[in-house]
């Protein structure tokens, strides 16, 4: 009889554990599908799917709505996700605007928020929390790492520009946190705008010897295609996202040659980053860009901290996250104390391969670098 | 700031202007004769850039690409005019602004399915591309000058059209009592389908053009529909050389503002706030342009004074 209850209990228990591991996750991303910078969301998006898909998992199930890159639509959407369909995780959110309206609220009700795109430096210095982890990078990095590039090519006097709005402000605040040399002049231009023949006069008169420059998405096209065009021949250095391989062919021949920074690249030589762009090429037809691999990543952090906790069980899926124990496209991956990435980030140069234009790594930026904000958050 | 660069400084604010004349005008034709509110012209003007950059990518032929551009986005201004717009005419302007905004979205969404998410590729061609020596030693793009011309020959021909054809005297009859020259047995659906597409393909040549240096993508018209309205509220609804002279006005006002305000700011501010009040303020100078027009000239330059 003892025995009999002894060897029930156990099989309580073990059951009991077995079904805390195969606890359904419900996820829900918030992400960017139509409108103006659509590409970039549909990446994330792709490339989460893609590691569910191959994780063969059944337990994980995904809501994806589009937020039209609207901040209010964004908060309405996570409102719904999180009260009606009740999902344990949000994801997703390309742009900082919004990740600033969605993720304290969010966090603030117990759920988890994996950001697989936007590190605005509110969330990464005082705001961070317990339930945000960033799997992309903080804001500043990338720029962080140019700057780091312009004095090792010896670059002494730059031209920075960027857009008239907070990431603007962070890059150009990240590019001159490392670059020593002197800055020639510091504009900013409107967001969205597509013209850039005034700037390109300034950069012309400006007398500098590089031209750091952050324009994400159609504003780089614009850019690139009117510099090429103008006979200025500064060299220009940049993040990737004027580079990412969505919008390189719409560039065209003008982007060869630029430098920019990157935590990832295709050509990153690991078993996973392999498997990762064999098979997004073979599911979706087309090579992934950075946003793609950021997705993916955030899916497999969530994968493998499903492996080993209860997401109804907050702080052992916490800690489970905070692991990172998985196989990340970059290599090695971990959080720093605000539990963004410590990680590396490499300077690639736009190449032609064939018909299309890629990048290849040339250097390392900046090794195991963490941001600057880490010494602000209370974690 | 030397000399030569204040004068590329005014010719990118002249090239910026008639650019979007070609915009301005037929939203200020449509608006003029059929008292209609089209928020989708900037749609079009999306529609002309896509078939551009189609066609170009392949029969590799720039001007095959703008005879393109011209044709589909006339083809769909003259769909759009039949199928939807001309219900609206009766209706008041909000339903107008509700339905045009409709086909904002159907427009966008129709090219993603069409296109795919990415940005295009649209280049200009190779004997258009690098700069040229003009007198007094300023280095300009040569596709911006041939822009300017390009514009001005268009202004030009619409100027002529307008005051010299059968057709024009049609629209400025149709401007001021439609009741009466359709008494007089014009067939008045066929003179606004026309307008119409004129419109269109004007905004469809415009995004072409624009598209070959800037970027080719879904959302591309609405930044330039909103100075548009700008422009026309200015030069006063209805008129072409209003058209003209508010799109020159806005160009100059938006690229010079831009680089002469945060110079203006950095004589008594320090250099990033400088940078930042005058990008700020450098932002609104057009509106506050617009503002000041409409405080002296309540209907705009060349609108009909009430």
């Amino acid at each position: 009889m003892k025995l009999k209850t002894v060897a029930l209990a156990a099989a309580f228990s073990l059951t009991s554990a077995l079904s805390a591991i195969a606890e359904p996750v419900k996820v829900g991303m918030i992400t960017t599908l139509s409108g103006g910078g659509a590409g970039l969301g549909i990446d994330v998006r792709d490339g989460f799917m893609l590691a569910v898909k191959k994780s063969g998992n059944k337990d994980i199930e995904v809501v994806i709505e589009d937020d039209t890159r609207k901040p209010d639509i964004a908060v309405q959407l996570a409102d719904k996700m999180i009260q009606s369909e009740k999902v344990d995780i949000l994801t997703g959110i390309i742009w900082s605007n919004l990740a600033m309206a969605v993720v304290p609220a969010a966090t603030a009700q117990g759920k988890f928020y994996l950001s697989p795109n936007a590190g605005p430096s509110a969330l990464a210095g005082k705001g961070c929390h317990a339930n945000y982890f960033n799997v992309a990078w903080q804001n500043d990095n990338l720029h962080e790492a140019a700057g780091a590039y312009a004095n090792d090519a010896g670059f002494k006097n730059s031209f920075v520009m960027a857009p008239n709005y907070p990431a603007g402000k962070d890059a150009l605040t990240g590019y001159k946190r490392f670059f020593s040399g002197n800055v020639a002049d510091e504009v900013y231009t409107k967001l969205g705008q597509k013209d850039y023949a005034a700037e390109i006069a300034q950069i012309r008169a400006s007398g500098a010897d590089s031209v750091f420059f952050f324009l994400p998405g159609g504003m780089g096209i614009a850019f690139m295609k009117q510099y090429a065009a103008s006979g200025v021949d500064i060299p220009l250095v940049g993040p990737a996202f004027s580079f990412d391989q969505g919008i390189l062919q719409a560039v065209g021949d003008a982007a060869l040659g630029v430098k920019n920074t990157s935590q990832w690249n295709k050509d990153i030589d690991n078993a996973a980053n392999k498997a990762f762009v064999e098979g997004f090429q073979a599911e979706y037809g087309r090579l992934p860009s950075l946003y793609a691999s950021q997705g993916y990543d955030t899916a497999n952090l969530i994968l493998s901290a499903m492996g080993k906790a209860s997401v109804k069980d907050a702080d052992a899926f916490r800690a489970a996250l905070k692991q990172a124990d998985f196989d990340s496209v970059r290599g090695e991956f971990k959080f720093g104390s605000n539990q963004h990435p410590v990680q590396n980030i490499y300077v690639r140069e736009v190449i032609r391969e064939g018909d299309v234009l890629t990048n290849k790594i040339i250097a390392t930026g900046l090794e195991n670098h963490a941001d600057a904000y880490a010494g602000d958050c209370a974690l | 700031m030397s000399i030569v660069l204040l004068a590329e400084q005014i010719l990118n604010g002249l090239q910026f202007g008639i650019m979007l004349f070609l915009m301005a005008a037929g939203l200020t034709l449509i608006f003029g004769v059929m008292g209609l509110i089209n928020l989708a012209h900037g749609s079009l003007y999306m529609v002309g850039a896509f078939a551009a950059a189609a066609v170009a990518g392949y029969t590799g032929s720039f001007l095959f690409a703008l005879l393109a551009a011209l044709m589909a986005a006339a083809i769909a201004g003259a769909i759009v005019e039949m199928v939807v717009i001309r219900r609206l005419y009766n209706r008041d302007h909000l339903d107008q602004v509700l339905a045009t905004f409709a086909l904002i979205l159907i427009f966008s969404e129709g090219t993603r399915w069409l296109f795919g998410s990415f940005p295009l590729f649209l280049d200009i061609p190779s004997y258009l591309a690098g700069p040229v020596k003009l007198p007094g030693g300023i280095e300009y793009p040569l596709y911006r000058i041939v822009l300017i011309v390009v514009g001005l020959l268009i202004a030009g021909g619409l100027g002529l059209m307008i005051s010299k054809t059968r057709i024009g005297i049609q629209i400025r009859a149709g401007e001021n009592d439609r009741e009466m020259i359709a008494a007089l047995g014009v067939d008045i659906s066929k003179l606004y389908t026309l307008v119409f597409a004129l419109g269109a393909a004007l905004a469809g040549l415009a995004g072409a053009l624009v598209g070959a240096i800037q970027s080719v993508e879904v959302g591309m018209g609405e930044p330039v529909l909103i100075l548009a309205f700008v422009v026309i509220v200015i030069g006063g609804i209805g008129s072409i050389k209003g058209a003209l002279v508010g799109s020159v006005l806005v160009g100059l006002t938006d690229t010079l503002g831009g680089v002469f305000l945060p110079q203006f700011f950095k004589l008594f501010l320090d250099v990033s706030s400088a940078t930042n009040v005058g990008s700020s303020v450098a932002s609104m100078a057009i509106y506050i342009l617009m503002g000041c027009v409409l405080i002296w000239r309540p209907t705009g330059l060349y609108g009909k004074q009430q």
